[in-house]
């Protein structure tokens, strides 16, 4: 209810309040005409802290990176029209992986809505299929009620992006504050199921129990549910003694020194973690959704197993692969649910799974493993992008560190060879897959995260994608380093057309690249540069040791692949191992028309 | 994989927040994921709670089918998701409006099956007739088929509305 003695104050100055009201320490954005009453209100305060970026795509990847670095919502401030429209690839690219964005827009006044105002854009009609829901706040009186479901809204269930529409006198307009709800908000339609049905909990533990060639398949869920899930998954897998792989999105939900993990499974995941999924009797998935990249081709996709599916989003389950047992529910009240169970099974005497068949299971893995998959030539001469990576771990692997990449070859090298052993220390895009994603998200980790170091793992073409952000960097005096993989070459693409278009290289050369370093140098930021393999450590070296926002050009092998590989439409038995590893068969016409 | 087995036409009734754009929030997850609308109808149907109720005709093989009621009932403003078509029994109806022109022999043909349909005339000039047809899919089709060879000139309709039978609301 409203109080007499509190004056009321403008939406922009509402706005701000609920902000706070909502714990937002940082808002990542760019000023423009209809959003000019809220940098205003930001002006007048200082609790808030703005980060200005140069581009509105980078201020929702650098909200991504603080969401997925802290589990917090990220926050988004634009303008109107360009504002909210470069803003939209950053909000496909939220809603892919599951992220937390709360999105402000700005509009046109409501009187101009709809006659083709300067600025103005249909925001919430295109940024409709690209969010998770969203708003057009109409009237002041709605707005911090507005904005505290919002905030519910993106970080609840499955997480996502939510854009509010705030036109311009919405804004200007005056009333009394509404605090957010002290006692959780029940959202009138919308409620997340996340406790899981206790039935479903009973049935898993059987299933699990029976396994004979079990396998835990763990995703990015896990990440978004917290920390406490990735504890309760390692603390399961240990107990069972189950092998565990990882997606890409859930790298660092469980140890990659562990010696019961596999590596990262899928298209470019290790061989015995693919070989292990399609060989197993029983598939724990946790929070993963049973991508195209991670099954491969589906009617040939792990033939043999019942499957459990874990997901908090009940449209992911039997989406694409039908499976024999589905729980709905947030994967840190299922693994708590489903340890419960075990270890009462345990209390109980009742049979466990055949440590028997666990045991030579195992074997059986350990041959896979033995082929070292992840294998690459070494090479004096020229630096092996592998060997950059493997580099720059040993170096980083003591230290705090946070890595984020852009997409492409790179990244797959980044995820191979790069080990995580702790949740959300890795942010790459994954669904979307979105170049020039892994250095304005790399600005957001270190915005959450100034002490540590955090490091931009890029392609020369992807770090093109969003070079601007040099300028945010240089003015914050975030001390992110960009570790550019430079082969000349868009990588992946290249790649494909090497494997499937008769090694016609049609446009993926990097023709007149920038000079790197002079571009740090321009941009007040250091550069470096690398080409020599027995040099390659004195560089990482210094890249560490500076406090400056660092761009690394290491010279690469141009021509190297990325292997293990599925290629499109195969199996996961048929993984091409290596470059001398020839296709049995020319990938099917039906394999070609997959991305 | 239930993928390859056989399209089947689902009645699916939602109940949603009456707000703006509730309906693009519907109709944009069809066409953005590939699914069929065969009929979908909307009107407020509580004021008070400012809800909702659509019904759509979709088809589509099992899998789909739970696909899209799953992505429905994720849909932030929608508060429920019933397929009636597996929930049991239900009715359905819909209204058509055929307008008919002619004169002699096949106007009077027109008016004599009209009586057999329970068709309502609900406007008359000397030369045509709109007729008000309601019933299932089935009738409506039969009645605008049996009108084609006496002079039909135009038809509306409104789509299927649908309803569980029994005591039990949605």
């Amino acid at each position: 209810m409203l109080k007499p003695e509190e004056p009321a104050t403008t939406g922009a100055d509402l706005l701000v309040k609920a902000l706070i009201d909502e714990e937002v320490e940082v808002v990542f954005g760019y000023p423009g005409g209809a959003v000019l009453p809220i940098y205003d209100s930001l002006f007048k305060q200082n609790r808030l802290r703005h980060i200005l970026v140069r581009h509105e795509q980078a201020a929702v990847h650098a909200a991504e990176g603080y969401a997925r670095s802290t589990g917090k919502v990220g926050v988004v401030l634009v303008t109107s029209g360009p504002g909210a429209t470069n803003a939209v690839t950053g909000l496909t690219d939220a809603l892919m992986d599951s992220i937390p964005i709360v999105c402000l827009t700005g509009q046109v006044p409501t009187h101009l809505i709809g006659n083709d105002a300067f600025q103005e854009a249909d925001t919430t009609g295109i940024t409709r299929p690209c969010t998770k829901h969203n708003y057009l706040v109409k009237s002041v009186g709605a707005l911090a009620r507005t904005v505290h479901e919002a905030f519910y809204v993106a970080r609840s269930g499955r997480p996502g992006p939510v854009v509010i529409d705030l036109p311009k006198d919405v804004l200007m307009n005056k009333h009394e504050y509404s605090a957010p709800p002290k006692v959780a908000v029940t959202h009138k339609s919308y409620r997340p199921q996340t406790q899981p049905d206790p039935r479903k909990i009973e049935e898993a533990i059987e299933l699990i129990a029976s396994a004979k060639r079990p396998v835990f398949y763990a995703g990015g869920g896990i990440i978004n549910s917290g920390p406490k899930a990735s504890k309760l998954l390692t603390q399961f897998a240990h107990l069972t003694g189950f092998p565990v792989t990882n997606t890409l999105m859930g790298l660092g939900s469980f140890p990659a020194s562990d010696k019961q993990f596999l590596g990262m499974l899928g298209m470019h995941g290790t061989y015995e973690a693919n070989l292990a999924m399609h060989g197993c009797d029983v598939m724990i998935n946790i929070g993963a959704r049973f991508d195209d990249r991670i099954t491969g081709n589906l009617s040939k996709f792990s033939p043999n197993s019942k499957k459990i599916h874990v997901d908090i989003d009940p449209s992911s389950i039997n989406k694409n692969v039908r499976v024999d047992l589905a729980i709905v529910g947030d994967a840190t009240l299922v693994l708590e649910e489903l340890l419960k169970g075990w270890k009462a099974r345990e209390a109980k005497g009742q049979p466990l799974a055949d440590q028997k068949a666990l045991k030579a299971w195992w074997a059986e893995i350990e041959t896979w493993r033995a082929r070292n998959c992840l294998a690459y030539k070494p090479n004096k001469q020229v630096i092996k992008p592998q060997y950059a990576l493997e580099r720059l771990y040993h170096h980083i692997k003591d230290k705090d560190h946070y890595i984020t990449t852009e997409v492409g070859q790179h990244q797959m090298w980044a995820a191979q060879f790069l080990k995580f052993e702790k949740p959300n220390r890795w942010m790459t895009s994954g669904g979307l897959g979105t170049m020039g994603y892994g250095f304005p998200a790399a600005l957001g980790v270190q915005i959450a995260h100034p002490e540590a170091l955090v490091i931009d793992v890029a392609g020369e073409a992807s770090i093109l994608m969003n070079i601007q952000e040099l300028s945010t960097a240089a003015q914050y005096r975030l001390p992110v380093k960009i570790f550019v993989l430079n082969n000349h070459y868009m990588g992946m693409v290249r790649q494909w057309q090497e494997l499937l278009h008769g090694g016609r290289y049609s446009e993926s050369y990097s023709e007149s690249l920038p000079d790197f370093v002079k571009v740090a140098d321009a941009f007040g930021a250091k550069g470096l540069r690398c080409d020599d393999p027995a040099k390659l450590d004195d560089t990482i070296k210094e890249m560490i040791e500076l406090k400056h926002p660092v761009i690394v050009d290491v010279i690469v092998d141009e021509k190297e692949n990325c292997f293990p590989m599925i290629p499109s439409g195969a199996a996961h038995n048929e993984m091409l191992l290596g470059p001398d590893d020839k296709q049995s068969s020319k990938v099917s016409e039906e394999g070609m028309v997959l991305v | 994989m239930s993928k390859d087995s056989a399209s089947v036409a689902h009645t699916i009734s939602v109940l949603v927040a009456n707000e703006p754009g509730i309906l693009a929030r519907v109709v944009g997850l069809f066409s953005g994921r590939g699914y069929n609308i065969e009929s979908l109808t909307v009107a407020e149907t509580n004021a008070k709670e400012s809800q909702s109720r659509i019904t759509i005709v979709t088809k589509g093989t099992p899998m789909i089918i739970e696909q899209i009621k799953a992505q429905l009932d994720r849909l932030v403003p929608v508060y429920r998701v019933r397929d009636l078509t597996v929930e049991g029994p239900h009715i359905e109806r819909e209204l058509a409006l055929v307008k008919v022109k002619g004169v002699g022999e096949k106007r009077v043909e027109a008016l004599r099956l009209a009586d057999v349909f329970r068709a309502k005339v609900i406007d008359a000039k000397s030369d045509s007739f709109v007729f008000e047809v309601t019933g299932n899919t089935d009738k409506v089709q039969t009645f605008i088929g049996l009108m084609e060879s006496l002079g039909l000139v135009d038809v509306v309709r409104t789509g299927i509305v649908a309803m569980s039978r029994g005591g039990e609301a949605l």
